[in-house]
């Protein structure tokens, strides 16, 4: 048998990070701490100088920044290149939020897709944490891959030089923008190690869709398909009572992923949105049409096509698509090069995760095909995959070609090394595809560019219009998401279709912020034994609802509250007393009976006058009636839900008034 | 009937009236029906049905009650009706009481089979044949059957319904006909007065009037419906007087609020509007005119427009439809207006709150208002009677703003701006129509300024990554007809300096279209690019930025396009790009063996693609080239013709061998046009001859004859016709010599007729030919061709043989199991 308990106690989200769809929060939800994603929000490296494979004459001759007043202290930090300022030193990241919460307190990190983990060594390596990460299993093998590649691009370039003065607060007032306006400068960091990514994986605990994992005996989480990428994830997170789902970087779209599984997302007390498309005004296909046009008439013109992108994710579309475009653009004979420290693994992971594919895929894993047509483009040597552009690659290399290479902030990576090659040319074309970087900052160290350049974000997450589906599908009774969803972007303020529109309104949140989520802890499920169950004899009050007490004793374990018997009264034996294990719950007392009803004043009165009560006078209030006895110098003041006596010191006069007044109630 | 049907009919009549034997399908039912009534319109019905009383029996006999399948009882009430619809035949089956019988409570009316909507459309479709004397208004009066029509109007099958009322308009005609017909011109033939109706007109009439009273929106739509069909069809003078009595209970359902069924009542005031009889009538302007502003924008437009397109109607009436219709784009305008008061397309009413009340809240509503809005508009501009002075440059200003709030480039200020802008942006609806509308608003120009910013927003539809392949075709087409209306002087070819400045972006676009991963999209870009050369092609703008462009070698690569449809227009584009002397310099580095002219190239695609439409192309253009003289066919044209009847006489798609057919007769008409009408000059027709004989064209033509596909046959009659015209009769001093020897030709001509193609006609002599042409019936081969295909199977005799057939086989079972 269950019952419940009212309880009250607010539930808070921690805004940890401001971009968002690299998204860090943590919720305080029951007695649990969860932080939700721990994204590195990396557009920070974009003040950087880029990081060459080979050494850059033209990188390496750059002048100096100098200010105004002509003094040159920051000449060996920073540099000039086409009216732009980058800091010369090791690229450095923008961390999430570590001072608004003490982030040894959080119990869990639920990471929602590989892109959403990239912060994850900082956090479990640097802030005492000791709790559990959950994450699917495609999600922390790509999400390795990432950050792999990200440690190899920036070590294998070992640059001396770190720059820390233009952090300083005085001084990076007087820098022009953009370095003049980065924020939290002091918090930015270094890559991390190898070492301290295999530390934070191994924290991780692999979890599969619809699994249901019980934190603390308080809380469930379950993550269900969110259709952006492999293994990609929602969750769900709740208690007996309370709900809140958790919808970070999803999609609709028909790609490779497993559906988006909407369903269970319905009847949430509080949606948290999050990653939502970055480029809300371009539909995906109209870029995938734009990046195959763009591509094939470079090609056609004899110039080659560098795609800057990530190892994994919609570089496995792009192939598809241009598995199935390239014969009938005629560009049969064109070779595809996709060159990054993880291609050979990412590859071949794509093709060993079907349970985590769409139907489709799924189902070729049967006939047995591989799942993805870049297998067929591997076998027919049209794409060729290597670890870097030294070794084998410049033996192969052939022109005009397509390349897919990283890093897409074109500030480390094999990328850095083609935009150098190809830059001068106006025949080759840069496609941009990835849309977590501007790509005006991006291109802005290696101006002035011959080579065309096409921006194709290909942002296959939810948009405005969906978002707008799907809130009415699933119906949670708020929103909460950044800030940035709750107004149009800056630049287009009239679109009002490029916002979040729910009744009742978002809830936004920005970095560094504290939420109090809306709404409170109001029930607790509790547990009746068996035993103490039988005893209960339940009287109807009114049709269909019946009361009975119960005197127990709540045992609370684990977040668990269970009721039980409570000690027999102590036997009036005289004898030897025999220690017994109820002993040691504390004795109760005679509990009184539970009184119900109303009292009739009228009747009351004149029970009141029969006993000898003169002189009694009746008042109204607004809550019910004063009996005063003038007499005897009492009162007895009578309202819905409570009955007074004041009288005098005088306890025999109290109880028989007392008695009277039970008359009139029932009692159980 | 012929004698052979006659002898049919009982064995027929036998199997219709059994119900083991299967009911033949509902087409066979469709088809003795339409054969019924060719022969009672031919003949007397009554005679016919004396001649064969198995037809009576029939009729008869499907009055019991039995287990007869409903579509026989339809088709069998619906005979009797057809029967029936000659007054001395009705007599006759009155006689028996059939008639009652069948449309009678005693009929199915009352009988389980009602129940079938096919046994109430037969019954429906019976009386409609059979109401067309007194005797039957009488009947209909008198077995109540117009009481069972009028329920049937609700009926819950929609062609029933609509039957039902068709009905009785039908009756309401017959009924009103006779009197006004009847009256002499004393009386003064035409109206009468209401009084004077006979009892079966005013029984409808009445109940019209019920329903138009009525507070059911669904009886107030049936009577608008029957009035509607009524003033549409029926143009007797009687109308006026229904209008006359009806009308003011048609203008108070304007009092009701909401109007009830708007749709209906816009039908039926622009059926009365549309007649002549009606139309002189004031008060019906004045109901219209209230009803254009008592109805919402989405229910008035349908109104308004149609009242514009009338030939004749009272200004002021014109003005306010005109108003209504344009009052959804001056919202349009209005919101998108940068700041209050800005000039709009209704001076002086558009506003705020106008806006706020004329443009739906809900998107899809909204979206339907504006489409049906562009829609009206587009048809309303060509039109002679359309409104003048046509607000021309506002209009183009409110269809470019829709097309900015579709892609989100507008930049309203106002709150209404917003809202429109949400609901628009990216609507492939709305996109479509308005660039309909803007296509056809080319005609007529309009301010510099404008004419840019329609260039403008076209070009950012054409460049857009997320234009719909649709929506770019559509895109495409109004561009094409902008630049079409930019021709400085109109009769000018060239382009104005803006156009020319726009083209060169086109172009940019366009090679980016050509590459597009979808083929819809390479395919509206080829089409559009074959359109701007057949224009533009002689035009040295157009030909220096095309040239310096790499459309043309993208359009040569798209022969070998994986999609048919995009091959096909690439063929299209080739040939038109190649008669201007534009095309891609020939032999691609990746295929140096490949063809080397556009001539060899599309010759090519005729001879080796795999589907059709390329190959259909191909002939096209070929056909065009030797139309047009094209400089690879002039150098050898003889050649030429040969090599393409060659690949088209092998075809296997017959419209290839039909093109095929086309580029022989060009072929011919150039070789003996010259000669002028009427038959060429002996010598003049031997060269032909002799040249005809050298490209294979007879081989050709005469294998044609026979092709089993009927257009190849008639189109090679046709050829040999315009030859045999061109021969000198017979008798001329060319046949006075020796006879040619022609068996061998007739003997091939035999064996093709047959079906055996194998075999070749071999060399031959002009003169033979001359002799086989003449010798050859062409005008029977012609007449017979002209026939279609089934018309020996569409005898009736083949009819009912054919249903015995089916019963035939039933028989034959039957036999096997036992």
């Amino acid at each position: 048998m269950k019952c419940f308990a009212t309880t009250d106690k607010e539930h808070r989200a921690y805004c940890l990070s401001g971009h968002p769809t690299l998204p860090c929060n943590v919720l305080k939800f029951k007695s649990t701490t969860i932080m939700l994603d721990c994204g590195l929000d990396m557009t920070s490296t974009l003040n950087f100088l880029p990081l060459p494979l080979v050494q850059s004459p033209r990188l390496s001759s750059l002048p100096g920044w100098s200010l105004k007043d002509g003094n040159a202290f920051l000449d060996k930090e920073l540099k000039e290149c086409s009216g732009h300022v980058f800091v010369d030193s090791v690229p450095e990241f923008c961390l999430p939020e570590t001072e608004l919460i003490d982030l040894s307190t959080v119990d869990v990190i639920l990471i929602s897709n590989y892109h959403c983990m990239m912060a994850l060594p900082y956090i479990t390596e640097h802030t005492g944490f000791t709790g559990t990460v959950y994450a699917t299993e495609p999600t922390v093998q790509i999400g390795r891959l990432l950050m792999e590649e990200l440690v190899n691009f920036i070590e294998r370039v070992p640059k001396a030089q770190s720059a820390s003065l233009w952090k300083n607060k005085d001084i990076q007032r007087l820098l022009p923008s953009p370095l003049k306006d980065a924020v939290e400068v002091s918090t930015w960091r270094r890559c991390y190690t190898m070492q301290e990514v295999n530390s934070a994986l191994s924290k991780i605990q692999l979890v599969g869709y619809s699994q249901k994992i019980e934190l603390f005996g308080a809380v469930q989480v379950t993550p269900l398909s969110s259709g952006y990428a492999l293994g990609s994830s929602n969750w769900i997170i709740q208690s007996h009572y309370e709900k809140v789902s958790y919808v970070s970087g999803s999609s609709l779209l028909t790609t490779h992923p497993q559906p988006m599984d909407q369903a269970s997302l319905k009847n949430s007390d509080v949606l948290i949105l999050t990653g939502l498309t970055q480029i809300p005004t371009a539909n995906p296909d109209g870029m995938v049409g734009e990046f195959c046009s763009n591509l094939a008439l470079t090609v056609r013109n004899g110039g080659n096509v560098l795609v800057p992108c990530y190892p994994s994710g919609v570089i496995y579309d792009l192939l598809e698509c241009l598995y199935q475009y390239i014969d009938s653009a005629g560009l049969s004979s064109i070779p595809f090069y996709f060159i990054s420290p993880v291609a050979n693994s990412s590859l071949e992971f794509s093709q060993i995760f079907a349970e985590w594919l769409c139907h489709n895929k799924q189902t070729k894993v049967y006939l047995p095909e591989p799942p993805f047509p870049h297998a067929e483009l591997i076998q027919t040597n049209k794409l060729k995959h290597y670890p870097s552009i030294h070794g084998d690659f410049s033996n192969d290399f052939r022109q005009p070609c397509v390349v897919f290479t990283g890093h897409p902030s074109l500030r480390f990576g094999d990328v850095v090394h083609f935009m150098e090659l190809w830059g001068k040319s106006s025949l080759n074309t840069v496609i941009f595809t990835e849309p977590d970087f501007s790509y005006l900052e991006a291109l802005a160290p290696y101006q002035p560019l011959a080579m065309k350049c096409i921006y194709c974000p290909i942002d296959t997450r939810l948009n405005f219009i969906q978002v707008s589906k799907l809130l009415k599908e699933v119906q949670p009774l708020h929103v909460v998401c950044p800030e940035q969803y709750t107004q149009p972007p800056p630049a287009q303020s009239h679109r009002m279709d490029l916002m979040v529109d729910c009744q009742p309104p978002a809830m936004s949140y920005r970095r560094a912020e504290v939420l109090a989520l809306p709404f409170k802890r109001r029930y607790e499920k509790i547990e009746i034994m068996p035993e103490l169950a039988d005893s209960l004899v339940p009287m109807e009050i009114k049709p269909g609802i019946s009361l009975a007490t119960v005197s127990a004793v709540l045992h609370t374990k684990d977040n668990k509250h269970v009721l039980q018997p409570p000690p027999r009264p102590a036997q009036p034996t005289g004898g030897k007393k025999r220690k017994r294990a109820s002993d040691d719950i504390p004795d109760c007392k005679v509990l009184k009976p539970l009184l119900s009803g109303s009292i009739p004043v009228d009747q009351f009165v004149q029970t009141l006058e029969k006993h000898g009560f003169s002189d009694i006078k009746v008042e109204d209030t607004a809550k019910g009636h004063i009996v005063l006895l003038q007499e005897a110098e009492t009162l007895i003041q009578i309202e819905e839900d409570s009955t007074h006596i004041i009288c005098d010191d005088d306890e025999v006069l109290r109880v028989r008034l007392r008695d009277l007044v039970l008359k009139f109630l029932q009692k159980f | 009937m012929d004698p052979e049907c006659a002898r049919l009919l009982p064995a027929l009549c036998a199997v219709l009236a059994d119900p083991r034997q299967p009911v033949a399908d509902d087409t066979c039912l469709e088809k003795l029906l339409d054969w019924f009534k060719a022969v009672t319109d031919a003949g007397s019905s009554l005679l016919l049905l004396q001649e064969n009383p198995c037809l009576v029996e029939l009729l008869f006999h499907v009055r019991k009650p039995q287990d007869l399948s409903s579509r026989i009882l339809s088709f069998a009430l619906r005979l009797a009706g057809t029967f029936a619809a000659q007054e001395d035949c009705f007599q006759y089956l009155q006689q028996g009481e059939l008639l009652p019988g069948l449309f009678g409570e005693q009929g199915p009316l009352g009988a389980a089979a009602w129940v079938a909507p096919t046994v109430r459309s037969g019954w429906i479709q019976g009386l409609r044949s059979l109401a067309q004397h007194p005797s039957a208004l009488l009947f209909l009066a008198d077995s109540g059957a117009v009481d069972t029509i009028f329920s049937l109007q609700g009926d819950p099958s929609l062609f029933v319904a609509s039957a039902a009322g068709q009905l009785l308009v039908h009756i309401l005609d017959l009924a009103m006909r006779g009197p006004a017909e009847g009256r002499g011109p004393a009386e003064g033939r035409g109206r009468l007065q209401a009084r004077d109706w006979p009892a079966c007109a005013r029984r409808i009439v009445c109940h019209l009037e019920d329903c138009l009273c009525s507070e059911a929106a669904p009886r107030v739509t049936q009577a608008l419906h029957v009035l509607t069909t009524a003033f549409g069809h029926c143009h007797g003078l009687w109308t006026q007087g229904l209008w006359v009595q009806l009308s003011p209970l048609v203008a108070r359902l304007l009092e009701k609020d909401p109007v009830p069924a708007p749709h209906a009542l816009v039908e039926l005031l622009l059926s009365v509007a549309r007649s002549s009889v009606l139309s002189s009538d004031p008060g019906l302007w004045e109901t219209v005119a209230q009803t254009l502003s008592h109805l919402s924008p989405m229910q008035a437009g349908p109104l308004a427009a149609g009242i514009l397109k009338l030939q004749d109607c009272p200004q002021a009436l014109r003005i306010q439809a005109f108003g209504v219709l344009l009052r959804p784009l001056a919202c349009v305008l209005e919101a998108a207006a940068q700041a209050p008061g800005t000039p709009g397309l209704l001076e002086g009413a558009a506003g705020d709150q106008m806006a706020v009340d004329t443009l739906p809240p809900s998107k899809s509503v909204c979206v339907g208002l504006l489409c049906s809005t562009l829609a009206h508009l587009e048809l309303l501009q060509p039109l002679p009677q359309r409104p003048s002075p046509w607000p021309q440059a506002p209009l183009l200003a409110a269809a470019v703003t829709i097309l900015r709030f579709c892609n989100g480039s507008a930049a309203p200020s106002s709150e209404l701006g917003g809202h429109l802008c949400a609901m628009l942006v990216g609507c492939v609806r709305v996109q479509r129509a308005a660039l309909d509308f803007l296509g056809v608003l080319s005609q007529g120009l309009g301010p510099r300024e404008l004419v840019t910013q329609v260039f403008a927003v076209l070009l950012e539809y054409l460049v857009s990554p997320d234009s719909s392949p649709t929506v770019l075709k559509k895109a495409f087409q109004a561009t094409l007809r902008w630049l079409l209306g930019s021709a400085v002087p109109p009769s000018c070819c060239d382009l104005e300096p803006h156009a020319q400045l726009v083209l060169r972006e086109l172009l940019a676009v366009l090679q980016k279209r050509l590459c597009s991963p979808c083929w819809e999209v390479r395919d509206s870009g080829l089409e559009f690019l074959t359109q701007m050369t057949r224009h533009w092609g002689g035009q040295a703008t157009f030909r220096q930025a095309l040239l310096a462009s790499e459309v043309p070698k993208l359009a040569s690569q798209l022969l070998q396009d994986p999609e048919s449809y995009v091959r096909a227009s690439a063929v299209a584009a080739a040939g038109q790009l190649s008669s201007r002397g534009l095309h891609a310099a020939p032999s691609s580095p990746e295929h140096p063996a490949g063809p080397q002219t556009p001539l060899e190239e599309l010759l090519l695609v005729l001879t080796t693609d795999s589907e059709g439409f390329p190959r259909r192309a191909a002939m096209r253009v070929f056909t065009e080239w030797l139309r047009d003289g094209h400089v690879a066919v002039a150098e050898d044209r003889e050649r030429f013709v040969a090599r393409v009847l060659q690949a088209a006489s092998g075809d296997l798609d017959w419209e290839v061998r039909v093109q095929g057919l086309e580029l022989a007769l060009v072929f011919l008409q150039q070789l003996l046009g010259a000669c002028g009408p009427g038959a060429a000059p002996p010598c003049a027709l031997a060269q032909a001859l002799r040249a005809l004989c050298r490209v294979q064209l007879f081989e050709f033509a005469f294998r044609s004859l026979f092709d089993c596909d009927r257009p190849v046959a008639q189109k090679s009659c046709d050829l040999l016709l315009f030859l045999r015209a061109k021969a000198a009769p017979s008798g001329s001093p060319q046949e006075a010599g020796e006879s040619p020897d022609v068996a061998p030709v007739e003997a091939a001509l035999r064996r093709w007729r047959a079906g055996e193609q194998g075999q070749p006609l071999g060399e031959l002599a002009p003169e033979a030919i001359l002799a086989v042409l003449r010798s050859l019936d062409l005008e029977a081969l012609r007449d017979t061709l002209a026939e279609s295909s089934d018309h020996v199977e569409r005898s009736p005799q083949s009819l009912l043989q054919d249903m015995l057939a089916t019963v035939g086989v039933l028989g034959d079972n039957e036999a096997d199991c036992y």
